[in-house]
């Protein structure tokens, strides 16, 4: 082998490897949810692990804390502004103290976004709505008022008294409320997202109100609750439970005749948009301002309002035709 | 095992009380320090963004607020005390911070009432048990329901947001270069106390009523003056822990700090103070506080689920509790 030869080769090898290096860092960007081991959240990793295929250069760490406090996910975000993540795709236990952490996220540079569940304006730079507030509140309403012909008293059973999400859908469905005449809402409890106190919330909805027709619990760890305390009461066919929930999850229940019908958007396609979103804000091919259009591969665009939020689609109404249909996937 | 046991309500009371226990603490501290150490190595091997100050100096963020509280509550435990309404102190201070900054009040009215109401609610729980001799667990179990629920009626599903930019400083901003407000407060605070419980007339009597409630009291020690005193100390800590968190999290809501009452206490023990009274050091729970705070952050930078943290945590407890016990029992 001449020294030129050799030279060459040398040349050529730290070229390729010094390209491959480059290539070899994906883009890293962290889903952080409200909290582990809940089947909504898991169901959106695998829609980020989807987009994260389809985009090939991204690496999705999926994370959040045990329980669903704020505190909590500061630290899993502290964590991660340490680590120098791409981006930030919370969906946020509280709107408001997770600003001044994913403020300083933003300030060294990483891109923030909320899903599902949103942070304040100041503290992300979009955020992405499964469906609009208006839309799944005037769902919840016609699920249960759907199969009341007749009217009669429903309540709802909701997560805890602070989040986001749930406190936003009932005030649409409130509002709402005067469309469905003779649909009586009698109170708003809370189970905390905890299977043994939405339980126990729905037995004393039971028993406070014996006239009730239906329990609208816009949560999928209070609706599973709340089925199953209908059943163990035997009050399956006088008490209908609806509200959004998850099909795996309420494919026994909707057998057993405990709930008729509910509704959820995919998680899967939450997930994934949101990561799409991320992907494209990191890149810079797209920003977040008012009006903007933002790809999110195969659901299409979001378009943003004036306060930087957009909706995915619409809720998806799911019963006894097409629960098995469902079930398998999440 | 031996089937006679010379404990007094469940406490043991070693005979000679300075050169033996001294060496066990000073072992004690030893061992959990060379913890610290070792868990600080490993994460400097396992994540490359672990021996960066500004990522330390984030991290201390979550243990400082807790640590804080510990420091009285190791001062309660010791004296045979307990205090589980601290998070909801905290929850009922950041309320009553909340309703003055709505009423317009500057920052330093804030944290007078942050303040006071942590040492209204701290003798609150005081008056309870040292004046009417009721057990403080149960008292501070009722308190933790009360005060937090006086801050869900205030509140309900709202929030207190805009705190001024001023107020950010205790929980966000820095004394000198990565060294936060928290941090100074952090290592002012364990010396204070360490001063209190190690070098003061006091601090003997903490332990003296921690070993021997009667015998303090037939001695001449002010048991229940004491006992006031210690849960005024935990208030008002806990006062100062509720500005702090405010600060950090910039709002106000009934649920904030749920939970902290059993990570200040896991902290406290891990620290090697007797649940049962009698025995422990500040310097103890400063390093617990550490092992808690570099084993969280370590975790999370290599994205452990929260879940294998908790474990961990509890394993770490259990046999912090278990140790001395096999070492008595393999000894005898």
């Amino acid at each position: 082998m001449s020294i030129l030869r050799k030279t060459l080769t040398t040349v050529a090898l730290a070229t390729g490897l010094i390209a491959t290096g480059a290539h070899a860092e994906p883009m890293r960007i962290a889903l952080v949810v409200k909290a582990l081991g809940i089947g909504f959240f898991e169901a959106a990793n695998k829609g980020a692990e989807e987009a994260a295929k389809e985009l090939g250069d991204v690496e999705i760490i999926y994370t959040g804390p045990t329980d669903t406090t704020a505190e909590g996910q500061i630290e899993v975000i502290n964590a991660l502004i340490a680590q120098k993540v791409d981006a930030i795709a919370v969906s946020a236990n509280d709107a408001d103290a997770l600003v001044p952490a994913l403020k300083k996220a933003m300030d060294r540079g990483i891109t923030v976004i909320s899903w599902d569940s949103g942070v304040a304006p100041e503290g992300r730079q979009m955020h992405l709505n499964p469906s609009s507030s208006a839309l799944i509140g005037n769902t919840i309403v016609k699920l249960a008022a759907d199969h009341l012909p007749d009217g009669g008293d429903v309540a709802i059973l909701s997560a805890t008294t602070t989040s986001t999400n749930q406190n936003v859908w009932i005030e649409e469905a409130k509002k709402v409320l005067p469309n469905y005449p003779g649909i009586n809402l009698v109170g708003v409890v809370y189970g905390d997202d905890l299977a043994d106190k939405s339980y126990r919330e729905t037995q004393g909805l039971l028993q406070t109100y014996p006239n009730l027709k239906a329990i609208i619990a816009p949560t999928s760890v209070g609706i599973v609750a709340a089925a199953q305390a209908v059943t163990d009461a035997g009050k399956i066919g006088q008490v209908n439970v609806t509200g959004l929930g998850l099909p795996s999850e309420m494919a026994g229940h909707v057998k057993s005749g405990a709930s008729k019908s509910f509704a959820i958007w995919n998680p899967i396609d939450l997930g994934y948009s949101a990561t799409m979103i991320a992907y494209h804000l990191a890149k810079g091919d797209a920003k977040a301002e008012p009006g903007a259009e933002i790809p999110m591969g195969r659901m299409g665009n979001v378009k943003l309002d004036d306060k930087n939020e957009g909706a995915m689609a619409d809720p998806f109404t799911y019963d006894a035709s097409n629960i098995d249909q469902f079930s398998s996937i999440f | 095992m031996t089937a006679t046991s010379t404990s007094i309500r469940g406490r043991e009371i070693p005979d000679r009380l300075v050169p033996g226990w001294k060496r066990a603490l000073k072992s004690w501290e030893t061992l959990l320090f060379v913890v610290a150490v070792a868990i600080f190595i490993a994460n400097s091997l396992a994540s490359p963004y672990f021996l960066d100050p500004w990522n330390l100096s984030d991290a201390s963020f979550n243990f400082t607020e807790k640590a804080i509280i510990a420091f009285a509550m190791a001062m309660l435990i010791i004296a045979g005390e307990i205090d589980l309404s601290v998070a909801a102190i905290i929850a009922l201070a950041s309320t009553a911070m909340g309703m003055a900054m709505t009423a317009g009040a500057p920052v330093p009215v804030l944290v007078l009432i942050g303040l006071a109401t942590g040492l209204i609610c701290g003798a609150f729980n005081g008056f309870l048990v040292a004046g009417l001799g009721l057990p403080s667990i149960v008292v501070t179990i009722g308190t933790m329901s009360l005060f937090r629920g006086l801050a869900y009626i205030v509140l309900g599903d709202g929030a207190f947001t805009g705190y001024p930019d001023a107020f950010g400083w205790f929980g966000q901003g820095y004394v000198w270069w990565v060294f936060s407000f928290e941090l100074v407060l952090f290592v002012v605070m364990a010396i204070v106390f360490g001063i209190l419980l190690h070098a003061t007339d006091f601090g003997r009597r903490v332990y003296v009523i921690g070993n021997n409630a009667t015998a303090a009291r037939f001695s001449g020690v002010r048991v229940d003056r004491i006992r006031f005193i210690l849960f005024l100390l935990t208030g008002l800590m806990s006062g100062i822990a509720a500005i702090c968190l405010t600060s950090r999290l910039g709002s106000t809501r009934p649920s904030i700090a749920t939970g902290f009452e059993l990570e200040v206490v896991t902290m406290v023990v891990l620290g090697g103070v007797n649940i049962l009274g009698g025995s422990g050091s500040i310097p103890g729970v400063v390093i617990a506080a550490l092992v808690m705070g570099l084993v969280t952050f370590g975790l999370g930078l290599l994205n452990v689920p929260g879940i294998v943290m908790s474990i961990i945590i509890g394993a770490l407890l259990i046999s912090v509790i278990a140790l001395p016990r096999l070492w008595k029992m393999a000894r005898t």
